[in-house]
C-alpha cells in the first residue's frame, strides 16, 4: 500500500520537477528576449556616438556645414544648454504641482473630489506627448507668437506632473498610519503631521520619483517640436527659440550631412546615458533609503 | 452560549463624584455597523481601569473614543457623550486636538517618528504646545526619568528612535505621550508586542503612573489587568455583533466573583 503510494507520487513528482524546469526555462528565455532591445539599443548607440565624441562636441555650437567642404563638425553646447534650461524650467514647474497633488490624493483621499483627481492624473500620464505640445502651441505659442523654451518647459511639465503625483502618493501611503496616529494623539494638527512627520519620512521616495519624470521629460520629442522649435545659436533666453538634445537628434538625423548624422548619434547618447545616470542614481538612493 | 441565562450588565463603578472621565449612552459606529453599543460607565481619577474581553468585543473602539481618535477613521460614527471633568469632549466648540493635549495615548506597537531622535520624539508634543526650545531639555529629562527610561538613553539622546529595542522605544512612547502632561492616559495593549522582561518594566510603570495620572488601559492579557488594574470593565459582542459592557467593578470582584455568567465564563476561560 505505502509502496503503490509512494511510486504514484514518484511518477507525479517526476512530471512535476520537468514541467517546473520547462516553465522556470520558459521564464528565463522570455526576460532575455525582452532584454535583447535594451542591449541593442545601448550598444548601437555608444557604437555610433562615441565617435562623436570630442571636447568641440560639448564647448561648441552648430557649424555650418557646405557640400564638398570638409569642415570642422562643431558642437551641441547650445542643445545642452537648452535642454538644461527648458527641463530644469519644467521641473520647477512640476515639482511643487505634483508633489502638493500627491500629498493631496494619500493624505486627504477620501471623497469624491480626490476619485476626479486620480483619474485625471491617471489619463494625463497616458497622454500622447505630441497631443501635450500641439496644445501647449494653441495655448502658448500661437497667442504669445512666439516659439520659446517656457513653452516646450509648460508642455513637459504637464506630462511630469502625473508621474511626480502618483509617486508621491504611492511613497506617501507607505509611510505607516500608525506614525500619523502617533501625532495625532499628542495633540499635532493634520497639516502639522504632514509637514514634520509623513513628509520627512517619504523624502527619498518622493526625490525618485521626481528625477525618473526629469530623465521622461529629458527625452520627449514631440511636444518640443511645436513649442520650441530648435535654434543653431546658443541662447539663454528662455523666452524666445531654443535647442535640445532630443530635437537636435531628430533634426540631425534627417541632414544629409555625415557629420551631423554623426552628431545626432552623440545627443542621443547624452540622453541615454543621462537616463541611465538618473535610474542607476535612483535605485543607489533607494538602496540607501532601504537598508 | 445558549445554555448561559441572559443577564443584565453589573455596573459597579465608583460615583460620578470620584469620576474623571463620564461616559453616557456612548454609541459608536462604522458606518451602519454598531461597534460599541450604548455604554454608560464612570472611570475614576487616578486609578487603572482595564478594559478586558475577547477580540472584537469593541475595547479598542471604546478607548479611541475617549481622545476622539475614533471619528479620524473613515464613516465613523459616534452618538452620546464623553464628560471629562464634566464638560462633553464631544460638545460644540471642543477642538480635538486642543483634548488629546489632555486625553494622551499609548499604542499597540510602539510609533515613534522614524525621522527623529529620542529627544526629539519627547519633545514632540512640547514643540506643538510651542515650549521655547532651550526650555524642553528639562521636561524631556523629567518625562525620560518618569517612563523608566532615562539611565539608558542619557548618553544617547541625539541617536534616533528606532536604534531603541521594542520595549525601550514603548516606554519612549510613554515619555513622549507624559511630556505634555495630559491629564487622562490611554493604553491601547501597550505590552502586547513585548518580551515579558519589557512587559514588566511596563507594568510596573503603569502602576507608578496611577498616582498622578487617570490611566484607561486596553488589555487581552487577563493576568496583566489583575496585576495592575484597580478596576476592570468587561466587554463582549452581543448577538449583533455589537460590543457592549457586560460587568464592571473593583479588579478584585471581577476576577474572584462577578455578577455575570458570561463574565465568569470568560475569566475561567470557558469562551473568548
Amino acid at each position: 500500500m505505502f509502496d503503490t503510494v509512494a511510486n504514484a507520487a514518484s511518477v507525479r513528482y517526476r512530471r512535476r520537477v520537468w514541467v517546473n524546469r520547462l516553465m522556470l526555462g520558459l521564464t528565463i528565455g522570455s526576460t532575455a528576449v525582452a532584454l535583447v532591445p535594451l542591449v541593442l539599443i545601448l550598444s548601437y548607440v555608444v557604437r555610433q556616438g562615441v565617435g562623436a565624441l570630442s571636447v568641440g562636441f560639448f564647448t561648441e555650437t552648430f557649424r555650418p556645414v557646405t557640400i564638398g567642404v570638409a569642415g570642422g563638425a562643431g558642437g551641441v553646447l547650445h542643445a545642452i544648454v537648452g535642454s538644461a534650461l527648458i527641463v530644469g524650467a519644467a521641473l520647477l514647474l512640476a515639482t511643487p504641482l505634483g508633489v502638493l497633488a500627491g500629498i493631496y490624493l494619500a493624505e486627504y483621499r477620501s471623497g469624491p473630489a480626490a476619485t476626479v483627481i486620480r483619474f485625471c492624473t491617471d489619463v494625463l500620464s497616458a497622454m500622447p506627448s505630441i497631443v501635450v505640445g500641439v496644445t501647449a502651441y494653441v495655448l502658448i505659442v500661437q497667442r504669445t507668437r512666439q516659439f520659446s523654451g517656457l513653452a516646450g518647459s509648460i508642455a513637459l511639465a504637464v506630462l511630469m506632473v502625473p508621474v511626480i503625483t502618483r509617486t508621491t502618493e504611492e511613497i506617501l501611503q507607505l509611510v505607516p498610519q500608525s506614525m500619523r496616529e502617533a501625532a495625532a494623539a499628542l495633540g499635532a494638527p493634520r497639516w502639522w503631521t504632514t509637514l514634520t512627520v509623513v513628509l520627512p519620512a517619504a523624502l527619498g521616495g518622493i526625490a525618485t520619483g521626481v528625477l525618473l519624470a526629469m530623465a521622461r521629460a529629458a527625452g520627449e520629442t514631440a511636444p518640443l517640436l511645436v513649442t520650441v522649435l530648435g535654434n543653431n545659436q546658443l541662447t539663454f533666453d528662455i523666452f524666445g527659440p531654443m535647442q535640445a538634445l532630443p530635437l537636435l537628434a531628430y533634426r540631425y538625423t534627417e541632414q544629409p550631412f555625415a557629420v551631423l548624422n554623426e552628431q545626432a548619434w552623440g545627443a542621443a547618447l547624452i540622453l541615454v546615458v543621462l537616463v541611465l545616470g538618473t535610474n542607476i542614481l535612483v535605485r543607489a538612493l533607494t538602496r540607501r533609503r532601504a537598508g | 452560549m445558549a445554555t448561559t441565562p441572559p443577564t443584565a450588565p453589573a455596573i459597579r463603578m465608583p460615583p460620578t463624584s470620584e469620576a474623571h472621565l463620564v461616559l453616557e449612552g456612548l454609541t459608536l459606529r462604522y458606518g451602519a455597523r454598531i461597534a460599541v453599543a450604548p455604554t454608560t460607565l464612570t472611570i475614576p481619577r487616578h486609578r487603572v481601569t482595564a478594559i478586558i474581553g475577547p477580540s472584537g468585543a469593541g475595547k479598542s473602539t471604546l478607548l479611541r473614543a475617549l481622545n476622539r481618535l475614533h471619528e479620524t477613521v473613515p464613516g465613523a460614527g459616534v452618538d452620546g457623550r464623553v464628560l471629562l471633568d464634566g464638560e462633553d469632549i464631544y460638545g460644540l466648540g471642543v477642538d480635538p486636538i486642543l483634548l488629546r493635549r489632555r486625553v494622551g495615548m499609548v499604542f499597540q506597537q510602539p510609533n515613534p517618528l522614524l525621522t527623529r531622535s529620542i529627544a526629539e520624539n519627547v519633545s514632540i508634543g512640547l514643540e506643538l504646545v510651542g515650549m521655547p526650545r532651550r526650555e524642553r531639555a528639562a521636561t524631556v529629562e523629567w518625562a525620560l526619568r518618569r517612563a523608566a527610561l532615562w539611565d539608558e538613553v542619557r548618553d544617547r539622546l541625539d541617536h534616533p528612535a528606532t536604534s531603541l529595542s521594542g520595549g525601550q522605544q514603548q516606554r519612549l512612547c510613554i515619555a513622549r505621550t507624559l511630556a505634555v502632561r495630559p491629564e487622562v492616559i490611554l493604553m491601547d495593549e501597550p505590552a502586547s508586542a513585548l518580551d515579558p522582561i519589557a512587559t514588566s518594566r511596563i507594568e510596573d510603570l503603569i502602576r507608578e503612573l496611577a498616582s498622578e495620572f487617570t490611566v484607561v488601559i486596553v488589555t487581552h492579557n487577563m493576568q496583566q489587568a489583575a496585576r495592575i488594574a484597580d478596576y476592570t470593565v468587561f466587554m463582549t459582542p452581543n448577538e449583533d455583533g455589537a460590543g457592549e459592557v457586560v460587568e464592571a467593578g473593583p479588579t478584585e470582584e471581577i476576577f474572584t466573583a462577578p455578577h455575570n455568567q458570561r463574565t465568569e465564563d470568560y475569566i475561567t476561560g470557558r469562551f473568548g
